[in-house]
């Protein structure tokens, strides 16, 4: 086993029911999720797993302010300090005009940098390559994954018997 | 977002009584089998076009704008037509994206995939023409106010040409952003399936998505505040559009009607594009239970919503104009009307007004061959509002010496011929290489709206209803009550 390898074992389920089930049966049992995949978003699924409420949101509004600040900022910047210049008898600072531009800085800025946050935190990004635990993940099948490192010689055999009783229809051990 | 508890009296929005694997394999398989015929000699009329128009574009580049036929009245002519009906086109797809998802509307799923990239292939071919119409393309990047050495000089930031390209740009980026996000988990699926030189195209773009669930949870989150966003951005690039006209002082320009008439006749005409796409998509790929009839009238509602609303515009129009007292206003809707380029004029009213309120009856509006030539006409009605908007609007001037007459010239109908071929050529590259319907965004609204779950409307009794609901509970859905408190 390479450095940073661990050993896992998972189990597919057939149902997001099922999935869920089952996580509040390793809840009630004290085992310690690694992870839960599925082929696409389970509601209800999150406060089982004790997952915080994402604040991907937050950082959306600090970036579009950015925006905003940006947009405003530098035509104010450019129109009365670096080059003042009179359009059509407008104001130097005809703040209306900037309405249009701050709101789209706003947006682009928010937009790219929820995106960027988007892949960094996820650790995703154009070629890369994650460890794919089962193919059919993202096909119909939902996956509780258990890392087994550090654990006392019969607590596979413990996992084993919880998949079983949970009703997977595959469970496997794999190196990632 | 898109499950949740439905009413038993909604129509299935998925048929055919499909599992997960089945979606998979039915919106994958698409992307995995060699081209047809029928899309292979699509593309060849496709590309075709494309190269037309590039030899078109080449020949502006080169030689000037001298080749198109403008004039010193008409200044501006096919190309900002062609623009205003590009962007138009476009902004169906934020709205079935962005808008109708923060409405919870879980029609949006079998089409959305679709109208969002014709969003982007449309903005592409829209962004053209402003670019080659400035003459100069390659100092372009003047357009953008960036530390420079020419003095330094700065864009007028007053100017809605100026907002214009913040706008498009701001929207191009967004939906691109959008589109992208929503695509790599199908992009996953894909991946998951193929081999060999597939397998890595697809790693490569699927970006290394796991399908975690705290992953889902960020999308979810990032999906959501796309939408939020892209809502009132959609609203704004066509209002800025209109701006183009509506602060200028062109009599038949300068109204205060033009940002909501504009962006009601985008959504209009954008949805006839999505008509036109989705039922030859939809035959083509046999994707008839993931684009239903209840698809297709949904969208027929909408035209029929937007076209009415564009109707009213027109006449609100032609009473202001009246009611002004304003001897060049009313010159310039008495021009429109009745004056050289009439034909225009009707084109649009009997396109636009007229077409559209036969999806008042709900067999039209179910019935595909007549959605398809409805969806046609509102396209070419479209295109002659702007045309009658820009090119007959200015043939008028205030001096009758100064009136003109535009016809244009081969290479503006080129290149016109050319964004239709770059717009087909994307369309069909897409429908190759990505899932043309969000294949996980249809797993997740499946037991909320699939036919086994789901109750056909017609069919349906108070007692169905009730034993519908409990057959629901039954099948393990009383548990999606409260499930949005998360």
């Amino acid at each position: 086993m390479k450095h940073g390898e661990k050993n896992i074992i998972f189990g597919l389920y057939d149902d997001e029911e099922d999935l869920k089930r089952a996580v509040i049966k390793a809840n009630e049992d004290h085992l310690q999720i690694m992870d839960v995949f599925t082929p696409f978003p389970v509601h209800g699924l999150d406060p089982l797993l004790g997952l915080a409420e994402s604040r991907l949101h937050i950082g959306g509004f600090v970036y579009g302010m950015l925006g905003t600040l940006t947009a405003f900022l530098g035509m104010t910047w450019i129109f009365t300090r670096d080059w003042p210049q009179i359009y059509g008898g407008k104001p130097y600072w005809p703040i209306l005009s900037f309405v249009p531009i701050t709101f789209e800085l706003t947006v682009l800025f928010a937009s790219i940098g929820m995106v960027t946050t988007f892949y960094v935190i996820n650790g995703m990004g154009p070629g890369v390559k994650n460890t794919i635990i089962h193919p059919s993940i993202s096909d119909d099948k939902f996956c509780i994954a258990f890392t087994t490192d550090g654990h006392e010689l019969g607590h596979v055999d413990k996992l084993r018997h919880f998949f079983q009783h949970t009703g997977a229809s595959l469970v496997e051990t794999k190196t990632i | 977002m898109g499950s949740g508890p439905t009413s038993p009296i909604r129509e299935p929005l998925v048929k055919g009584h499909k599992t997960y694997h089945q979606i998979t394999e039915d919106l994958c398989s698409p992307t995995e089998r060699a081209p047809s015929r029928a899309w292979t000699l699509a593309f060849i009329v496709a590309l075709s076009a494309l190269t037309f128009g590039v030899i078109c574009i080449i020949i502006t580049i080169w030689v000037g704008i001298g080749t198109w036929r403008l004039n010193r009245t008409i200044g501006w002519g096919w190309d900002i037509t062609n623009f205003v009906w590009w962007i138009g086109i476009g902004h169906a797809g934020t709205l079935i994206s962005a808008i109708l998802l923060l409405f919870r509307q879980k029609w949006r799923t079998g089409v959305n995939r679709a109208a969002e990239a014709m969003t982007i292939f449309a903005v592409i071919c829209a962004a053209l023409f402003p670019l080659i119409h400035v003459g100069r393309i390659w100092v372009v990047f003047y357009f953008f106010p960036y530390p420079n050495t020419r003095g330094p000089l700065w864009p007028n930031f007053n100017s809605p040409l100026l907002w214009d390209v913040f706008a498009i740009s701001t929207y191009f980026t967004v939906s691109l952003l959008f589109w992208y996000t929503g695509l790599v988990p199908d992009f996953a699926t894909v991946r998951d399936r193929a081999k060999g030189f597939r397998k890595r195209m697809y790693t490569f773009l699927a970006f290394g998505w796991t399908g975690a669930a705290k992953h889902w949870q960020r999308h979810e989150s990032l999906s959501l505040v796309l939408a939020g966003l892209a809502t009132p951005l959609v609203l704004s690039v066509h209002t800025i559009v209109s701006f183009d006209f509506a602060t200028s002082v062109i009599p038949g320009w300068h109204t205060t009607i033009f940002p909501p008439y504009f962006v009601a006749g985008a959504i209009f005409s954008g949805f006839a594009m999505v008509q036109t796409l989705m039922i030859i998509t939809r035959k083509v790929l046999n994707l008839q239970d993931y684009i239903t009839l209840g698809h297709i009238e949904s969208m027929n509602k909408v035209i029929l919503v937007t076209g009415t609303i564009v109707g009213v515009a027109y006449l609100t129009e032609l009473f202001i104009a009246w009611y002004s007292g304003y001897v060049y206003e009313q010159f310039a809707f008495f021009n429109r009307a009745l004056g050289p380029y009439w034909w225009s004029y009707f084109g649009m009213m009997a396109c636009n007004v007229l077409s559209p309120q036969l999806f008042w009856s709900k067999k039209i509006r179910r019935n595909v061959t007549m959605t398809f030539f409805m969806s046609i006409f509102v396209n070419i009605g479209m295109w002659f509002e702007r045309f009658v908007i820009i090119a007959t609007t200015l043939a008028r001037d205030y001096l009758p010496s100064s009136w003109s007459f535009y016809v244009p010239s081969i290479v503006e109908i080129g290149i016109y011929v050319g964004t239709l071929g770059i717009f087909f050529t994307f369309y069909l590259i897409f429908v190759r290489v990505a899932p043309v319907v969000a294949i996980a965004e249809i797993k997740h609204i499946l037991k909320a709206a699939g036919d086994q779950y789901a109750k056909p409307n017609a069919k349906t009794t108070l007692q169905q209803v009730e034993s519908g609901n409990m057959e629901l509970e039954a099948a393990g859905h009383g548990s999606h009550h409260g499930q949005d408190h998360h």
